[in-house]
């Protein structure tokens, strides 16, 4: 065992050194016009998720008003669990038989809280510039960078996301920093020593967009395009173009940036765009046309509501805040009814946190959202209005056939919180991931605690 | 009740278009679910009552005189005004643009000498939107920027006739934590040092005064903007030592600071750094300290409680953001409220004040959690109310329904510390206050999309 693991360290020294990878000769031996190195395709899926679900036991939430994610309520219902799967969803009469029941009455049950946008890991705590990994902030389009090559499975805000916020899946993305920040990675809320043991087997990846500001200043700042809104779209455009020849060729010259661009032509990755204003988010719209590509969400589209109508018809997301304003120009326009308006035209809504402290609130923002809605006579249900954390971000992230909704055969990942989640008074009491329970109100033990945690005052606290 | 508040409309909309002179300060409120803002819970089928801008009665077991303007409210929960401290409410338009950004002068050549009482904008839509959010009263400050001392904050109130000043150079600002290391040349020990030199200097500028004044005497009582500005702020007087590090103008505004004729907030997190800031109390001891953050204080809150030092605190925090809040917990209002301390939320924690209600409302959840230590909801509701205005030093005036307050009231739609509730009416001093804003104007015009007839510029 001890040789075997010496040879292989001295193998990947070797693969360090060398800039195309030599794990792979030998595949390739066999034909002879192959050529003698060659890196894995971006096919055969590097850095691949190593995640698999804990044990769990097969378990019966009785009692509870279950909201499934998918815009149905079931008071007094049943949700059956096994394997890591959902059984079945249903009313009282389910049979429990073969399932350890959990006397659920009382509490609500909902699909695990899913954040569409998220820098835990990428943005970690603490938040001390040696760990400020998430914008490649050295030239205008970064498509070649992976969020999960920063991601610190460490970050004590997972945690906290679980406990505190029912998190069971994220969405973490590059900083907003450049036109083009790189691909996200969506992750399961697991603990895990790698990145790679909290990749979400067979999501996606998306790619990080920004319009506006953020770009503009950075890059204006430093004297160089873009500088300008203007400027953005023509470097955004002329990428694309980039990004297009380089599809068309049969045979190109490996380049990362241009294959996670063709992916996103190709329809495997989703575009993620951070925009706040309505005109630009049109502008992105049109350049989407005109490029061919799709835009799965605009994220911060604090000015969605503007344009709900465009967004119903190009079938695009808006990830937003319930009350975040005002603390930059493109955000002046922030209305609490932003949700309750987009809902109304029929649009796509989204809650989202950007943070690591409303990632731990999610089901309050949406209330938030719902009553201002309300306020103004829009009537949005709480089973609709959970959808907006559960299932359409699982739609915008393109899991929503494996999580998002309480549907059977669909994972385990559920959320049993003490009371209404659309209330303020209300805490996830137990949260299960792919069915193992990997939090516990009840169970000081079964509660995550950080390797950066230990030893620290306040290790393994309530937080 | 559906035209009356039809009518109400229609005068707050004047109200808010032509300034119109202050209104009745009378009001009376029956019906309602009072909540009196002491730590007590709400009690039903309450009054209040308010006559020329005060509170007169509060509770269950008034009768309403008659004669007054009344307002049934239908069982609504009726609160005083909420009181959020500390903010940057009129000192800001946008965060990001500078040029509307008063809350930091990092190139100014004075610190403690700044005085926002000039700069507070009562049009600024911030001030708007948290009118409307409740928020009655508010501290409002610069933040430490060129200097460990951040400037002198005020009390405001958030009414609409334009003078928001309620209590001028209520507090200094200081951060003695990892901001005031940096800030000080990149350690603590620095910001020490620079503390301590800036009151010695302070103490003996304040001695050296000539021209008797308010500040050149220790005072019994403080009673709000009786604060005094060194006479040699007005003065021409400019000799001093030749190593001396403050600005004449700064050196007079710290006097009514180590005289503790004026409270001083002082921003700090770790446990360690706490306990510092209640020693400087052996040395300074006229000091009137409050600490503002506080993340780890639960870990020395019986020394806090010792001390008699307030604290306006993070209520959230739970992650240990640096290394000054390793400890943080989302229980650390709890625990320092059961150790005896005198507990507020920090309003400058949050994405903005609005949110103060949302966070004790949190407290009030987190008491369900096993292990962890929130608030009741008579508690966390005074943390947001009674308890901040007590520590402005506003005790009794704001922030409570008893005899003898300022006459803010807030209706709401709903229990106000669910996040799903707003106020329906707002009154500060007993005036009924226009709650609209850019936010609702915006509300109402995009309420549909239809522009058929005319673009939407022509929806006003």
């Amino acid at each position: 065992m001890m040789k075997a693991l010496i040879a292989a360290t001295s193998a990947l020294a070797l693969a360090g050194c060398a800039t195309t990878g030599s794990a792979n000769t030998a595949s390739s031996a066999d034909k002879d016009d192959a050529p003698r190195f060659a890196a894995k395709t971006e096919a055969e899926g590097p850095f691949p998720s190593t995640y698999s679900p804990y044990p769990g036991e097969a378990t019966a939430l009785v009692g509870a008003t279950v909201f499934d994610g998918a815009g149905k309520r079931i008071d007094n219902g049943t949700v059956l669990f096994r394997d890591g799967k959902v059984v079945a969803v249903g009313a009282s009469d389910l049979s429990t038989e073969g399932f350890r029941v959990i006397d659920a009455a009382g509490k609500f049950v909902t699909p695990g809280i899913i954040d569409i946008h998220s820098h835990l890991g990428d943005y970690p705590s603490p938040s001390v510039p040696a760990h400020s990994d998430g914008n490649e902030a050295t030239a205008p389009t970064t498509p070649d960078v992976w969020a999960e090559h920063s991601v610190w499975p460490q970050d004590p805000g997972f945690s906290r996301a679980l406990a505190n916020g029912g998190i069971t899946a994220l969405q973490i993305l590059p900083g907003s920093a450049n036109l083009m920040g790189g691909r996200s990675v969506t992750l399961k809320n697991v603990p895990s020593r790698t990145v790679q043991g909290m990749k979400f087997p067979g999501a996606p990846y998306g790619f990080k967009m920004a319009c506006g500001e953020n770009p503009k200043r950075v890059y204006g700042g430093r004297g160089r395009k873009p500088s300008t809104r203007m400027g953005n779209f023509a470097v955004n455009r002329q990428t694309w173009y980039d990004a297009i020849n380089y599809a068309n060729e049969e045979n190109p010259k490996r380049d990362l940036g241009k294959e996670t661009l063709k992916g996103v032509l190709e329809g495997e990755i989703l575009v993620h765009n951070h925009c706040y204003r309505a005109d630009e988010m049109a502008l992105v719209m049109d350049m989407a046309k005109e490029v061919g590509y799709r835009v799965s969400a605009f994220h911060h589209a604090v000015e969605s509501y503007k344009i709900g109508d465009l967004l119903r018809e190009d079938d695009v997301c808006s990830a937003i805040w319930a009350d975040w304003y005002g603390f930059k120009m493109e955000a002046y326009d922030g209305i609490l009814e932003n949700a309750a308006l987009l809902q109304q035209a029929g649009a796509c809504v989204v809650i989202h946190s950007d943070s690591e402290n409303d990632i731990q609130r999610l089901n309050q923002e949406a209330a938030k959202a719902q009553a201002a809605g309300a306020r103004m006579g829009i009537e949005i249900s709480d089973a609709a209005t959970i959808g907006w954390i559960t299932l359409n971000a699982a739609k915008a992230m393109g899991i929503d056939e494996m999580t998002g909704s309480l549907e059977e055969g669909k994972m385990a990942d559920i959320v049993l919180w003490n009371g209404d989640p659309l209330s303020v008074y209300s805490r996830p009491d137990k949260v299960w991931i792919d069915g193992a329970l990997m939090y516990d109100a009840q169970d000081p033990k079964r509660r995550p605690v950080s390797d950066f945690e230990l030893g620290q005052q306040g290790e393994g606290d309530v937080k | 009740m559906k035209r009356l508040i039809t009518l109400a409309a229609s005068a707050l909309a004047l109200a808010a278009v032509t300034a119109a002179p202050a209104a009745a300060q009378d009001v009376v409120i029956t019906n309602a679910t009072v909540v009196t803002g002491d730590g007590g819970e709400p009690v039903e089928g309450g009054t209040v009552v308010v006559r020329s801008g005060r509170v007169v009665a509060a509770g269950a077991g008034v009768t309403p005189p008659a004669g007054l303007p009344s307002v049934d409210a239908g069982g609504a929960w009726v609160t005083p005004g909420l009181f959020a401290t500390i903010t940057t409410l009129g000192l800001v338009d946008v965060g990001a643009v500078r040029a509307s950004n008063d809350t930091r002068a990092g190139d100014a050549p004075f610190s403690a000498a700044l005085d926002v009482a000039p700069v507070v904008n009562a049009n600024s839509q911030n001030i708007l939107i948290h009118r409307a959010a409740g928020i009655t009263r508010a501290a409002t400050t610069t933040f430490p920027s060129a200097s460990i001392f951040g400037g002198q904050g005020a009390i405001i109130d958030l009414d609409a006739d334009g003078n928001p000043i309620v209590r001028p150079r209520a507090f200094q600002m200081v951060d003695l934590g990892e901001g005031g290391g940096r800030i000080a040349g990149g350690s603590r020990a620095s910001a020490h040092a620079l503390f301590r030199n800036a009151l010695r200097e302070a103490g003996s500028f304040g001695d050296a005064a000539r021209i008797p004044g308010m500040s050149s005497r220790a005072r019994n009582v403080r009673t709000g903007d009786d604060v005094p500005l060194d006479p040699r702020m007005t003065g021409g007087e400019a000799d001093r030592a030749s190593d001396t590090l403050l600005t004449r103008f700064d050196a007079a505004a710290l006097v009514p600071v180590v005289r503790g004729e004026q409270m001083l907030y002082v921003m700090v997190e770790r446990a360690a750094d706490i306990r510092s800031v209640l020693a400087l109390k052996d040395e300074f001891p006229n000091l009137d300290m409050v600490l503002v953050g506080a993340s780890e204080g639960w870990l020395v809150a019986r020394e806090i409680a010792a001390a008699g030092v307030p604290v306006l605190a993070d209520a959230l925090d739970a992650l240990p953001t640096g290394f000054d809040q390793l400890a943080a917990t989302q229980s650390n209002v709890g625990r320092m409220k059961q150790a005896g301390v005198t507990v507020a939320l920090n309003a400058g924690s949050m994405e903005n004040p609005r949110r103060i209600a949302q966070q004790a409302g949190n407290l009030v959840g987190l008491a369900r959690v096993p292990g962890a230590t929130g608030l009741t909801w008579g508690e966390a509701f005074a943390a947001i109310s009674s308890v901040p205005a007590k520590i402005s030093g506003m005790g009794g005036q704001a922030g409570v329904l008893a005899e003898g307050a300022l006459g803010d009231v807030v209706i709401w739609d709903g229990d106000p510390l669910e996040v799903t509730s707003v106020p329906t009416r707002v009154f500060i001093g007993g005036v009924e206050q226009p709650l609209g804003n850019h936010q609702s104007r915006l509300r109402d015009r995009y309420r549909d999309l239809d522009e058929s007839d005319l673009p939407k510029a022509y929806d006003w």
